[in-house]
């Protein structure tokens, strides 16, 4: 197939009138180095703690439902009570990352936590947030040893536990953080309220193929900034 | 999917008369335009993203050499592989090749308008492999046979009951006894049924929104989360996307990802909207274990330089065709291929040639609302007047554009409709009449009387659609 990548590339360069000399690729190298953004909404124009307003505020609007907490220690039982208000067995499947794994589960042993990846039989997975963009309410997960996607998809309930300080206010925060942090992961996932569907009749219904619910535990360490 | 665009006129009048049809198109207005008016209104920086968004995409059209080298290089370091091919025949090849390279049985596949482009689910279901839909439009047309009628919602025109007829038919493992009334049930029960699939599938084939060629990233938008099961559980996940779908950096995709899901849906940004990088890394626990990009030209690097160029910045966020005057009136199956509204009107005579569709271009009042909702500035009804001006020079142009003076026709006779559209009315009648003067020797009273016997259209008026959905402006 190499002939129709060179009969592409070669109709492209014709259309442009040419190969293109250095100075033309300069200009898009250049681009490609300075990632430049382009207008950020004013919307996130505030400090940390008004930012995570924002974030509760705009995940709310997307149906997802959120619990502020204080601390990692308080992360059990918070989660124990969702899931009896929900109805929900007490079950979890867990993402096997350091930040979940040092949340003290034992506090609260009528909860089953297992970790690893969701074969389809998990009523509620468990996972961390990379981060969490505040624009739109949007939580950023990112792919790994430590964060299997399926988690994110499978299970009808997805709970996520999100720490004040990964906040921030765009994606282009969001993306900064991700390059500090090392390469780009198999998969980023931006998730914005549970999954839905208006293919029927364009009447909004939540739980299409994805997770039913979008629980956020919302852990207070903002100061720590 | 055979083309039917050359009988557009034959199948816009059947659309008019056809109330399922019409009673659909209806909420298409309520949900959709209302929807991305207050979306708008909530972000007072959307025109300058506009703006910028347009300039990304015609930065990267006059660099696309260099970034879809780049692309392809980093999906390579990535561990990915890409596939060029120049057509839709070549598309076909290669996603078979890779499927028979694993033995696969079953593929399920997210949204794509590219596997509509290239028919792949017959291509496959012909060489022994079945092909899922799991997008519940995409599913609901599939068992029905047909083609999506809307870019972004392909089973826009499809009811709840003939929705529940479809499972009826299809799902003969359930009791048949089972209550199937609210798209509640309707939902849950194509999530049961797909849920399967997923599970089963040997290899997932999804669409990309954008390729990013920093990353070597796939992206897809979706709200279903079916894009996001479909390519990450199968052994396989295979991305068919058209080679205008890049863009330079993560940070241009974000500029032009606020300006998407608020055109097509009125969200601020769909529920998942994820970017894929290479095959399953040493560690994961999941994930696929191969990453293929099938990308597709078919046409499209011709249209660079050329007064067409402008239309490869299409997102297909369906702005342009949830808010056209004629889409509105006979719906996306009316223009016979995949892409229906304005954006199918130029994009479909490119794509399967001026011949197969030299009525598309003449489907427009003129009346500029594309242009003016399109998230990336194309200047719509420029593109499909050029089209018309080929056609004409061509010789292919009708002997009348029928299609308007049926619909002129149905608008004249209810005054209290004529009266509010009476702008469109007039442009209509411009577009019947006379380009340059060069239409007034041609039959007219021939055309006319043919149209006369168009069967009256069945329910409400479309003026009384048009209060209910709280007006398109
Ligand atoms: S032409 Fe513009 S409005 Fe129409 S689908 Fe493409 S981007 Fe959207």
């Amino acid at each position: 197939m190499s002939d129709a990548r060179d009969q592409i590339l070669a109709t492209i360069r014709r259309a442009r009138g040419g190969n293109g000399d250095a100075a033309f690729h300069a200009v898009a190298e250049q681009r490609l180095q300075l990632k430049a953004r382009g207008t950020i909404p004013k919307r996130v124009d505030r400090g940390p703690a008004a930012l995570v307003d924002l974030f509760v505020e705009q995940a709310l609007t997307l149906s997802a439902t959120v619990d502020r907490v204080a601390s990692p220690d308080a992360v059990p039982a918070a989660v124990a009570e969702y899931l009896a208000r929900e109805n929900l067995p007490a079950t979890l499947r867990a993402a096997p990352s350091p930040e979940i794994e040092a949340i003290p589960w034992r506090d609260r042993p009528a909860l089953t936590v297992t970790f690893g990846r969701s074969d389809g039989h998990d009523e509620v997975g468990l996972t961390p947030a990379f981060a969490a963009v505040a624009e739109t309410g949007t939580l950023m997960l990112r792919s790994g040893p430590d964060h299997p996607t399926t988690l994110n998809f499978l299970p009808d309930t997805h709970v996520v536990v999100l720490r004040a300080s990964r906040i921030v206010g765009p994606y282009e925060e969001g993306w900064a953080m991700l390059r500090a942090a090392g390469a780009m992961p198999r998969a980023v996932n931006f998730v914005s309220g549970p999954s839905r569907t208006a293919d029927i009749e364009q009447t909004i219904q939540l739980g299409a193929h994805g997770p039913r619910r979008l629980h956020i535990v919302l852990i207070e360490d903002g100061d720590a900034r | 999917m055979e083309a039917t665009s050359r009988s557009f006129k034959d199948n816009a009048r059947h659309a008019l008369v056809d109330p399922d049809l019409q009673q659909a198109l209806a909420r298409m207005k309520a949900g959709f335009v209302v929807n991305r008016a207050a979306a708008v209104a909530r972000l007072p920086e959307f025109d300058k993203l506009r703006d910028e968004a347009r300039a990304i995409k015609d930065h990267t059209l006059e660099h696309l050499d260099f970034y879809l080298e780049r692309f392809e290089r980093q999906v390579t370091a990535a561990g990915g592989h890409v596939h060029w091919c120049r057509t839709a025949d070549e598309a076909r090849q290669a996603i078979l090749a890779i499927c028979r390279s694993v033995d696969a049985k079953t593929v399920t596949k997210g949204k794509s308008m590219i596997g509509e482009e290239i028919a792949i689910n017959d291509y496959l279901e012909a060489n022994g492999i079945t092909a899922v839909e799991t997008d519940l439009g995409e599913y609901i047309i599939q068992l029905r046979h047909e083609p999506p009628s809307h870019i972004i919602a392909p089973a826009i025109h499809v009811t709840k009951k003939q929705v529940a007829d479809s499972f009826y038919a299809t799902h003969r493992t359930l009791d048949a006894g089972r209550k199937l009334d609210e798209p509640r049930a309707l939902v849950d029960e194509a999530r049961a049924m797909l849920r399967q699939s997923y599970l089963d599938a040997d290899v997932g084939i999804t669409g990309a929104n954008f390729l990013i060629a920093e990353t070597g990233s796939t992206v897809i938008v979706t709200n279903e989360g079916n894009g996001d099961l479909t390519q990450t559980l199968p052994k396989i996940h295979i991305v068919t996307a058209s080679l205008e779908k890049i863009v330079p950096t993560l940070e241009d995709a974000s500029t032009i990802l606020r300006v998407l899901a608020r055109s097509a849906t009125g969200q601020e940004f769909s529920a998942y909207t994820t970017f894929s990088t290479g095959p399953r890394r040493a560690g994961d626990l999941d994930g696929p274990g191969e990453f293929h990009v099938v990308l597709l030209d078919n046409g499209r690097s011709a249209l660079l330089g050329t007064e067409l160029q402008d239309i490869l910045r299409c997102i297909r966020c369906g702005a342009c065709m949830n808010h056209c005057p004629v889409y509105g009136a006979v719906g996306g199956h009316a223009y016979g291929w995949v892409y229906p509204g304005p954006m199918g009107a130029v994009l479909t005579p490119t794509l399967i040639g001026v011949e197969e569709a030299s009525d598309l271009p003449n489907a427009s009042t003129f009346c500029g609302r594309c242009e003016e909702v399109c998230p990336m500035r194309i200047p719509l009804p420029k593109l499909m007047r050029h089209y018309r001006e080929r056609a004409f020079d061509r010789g292919l142009m009708p002997p009348l554009p029928r299609l308007a003076l049926a619909l002129w026709a149905f608008l004249a006779k209810r005054p209290l409709f004529y009266r509010w559209t009476v702008g469109l009315g007039v442009r209509l009648l411009a577009l019947a009449g006379s380009r340059r003067g060069r239409f007034r020797r041609l039959p007219f009273a021939g055309g006319w009387t043919r149209h006369r016997d168009m069967p009256a259209p069945q329910g409400k008026t479309f003026q009384q659609r048009w209060d209910e959905a709280g007006g398109a402006r």
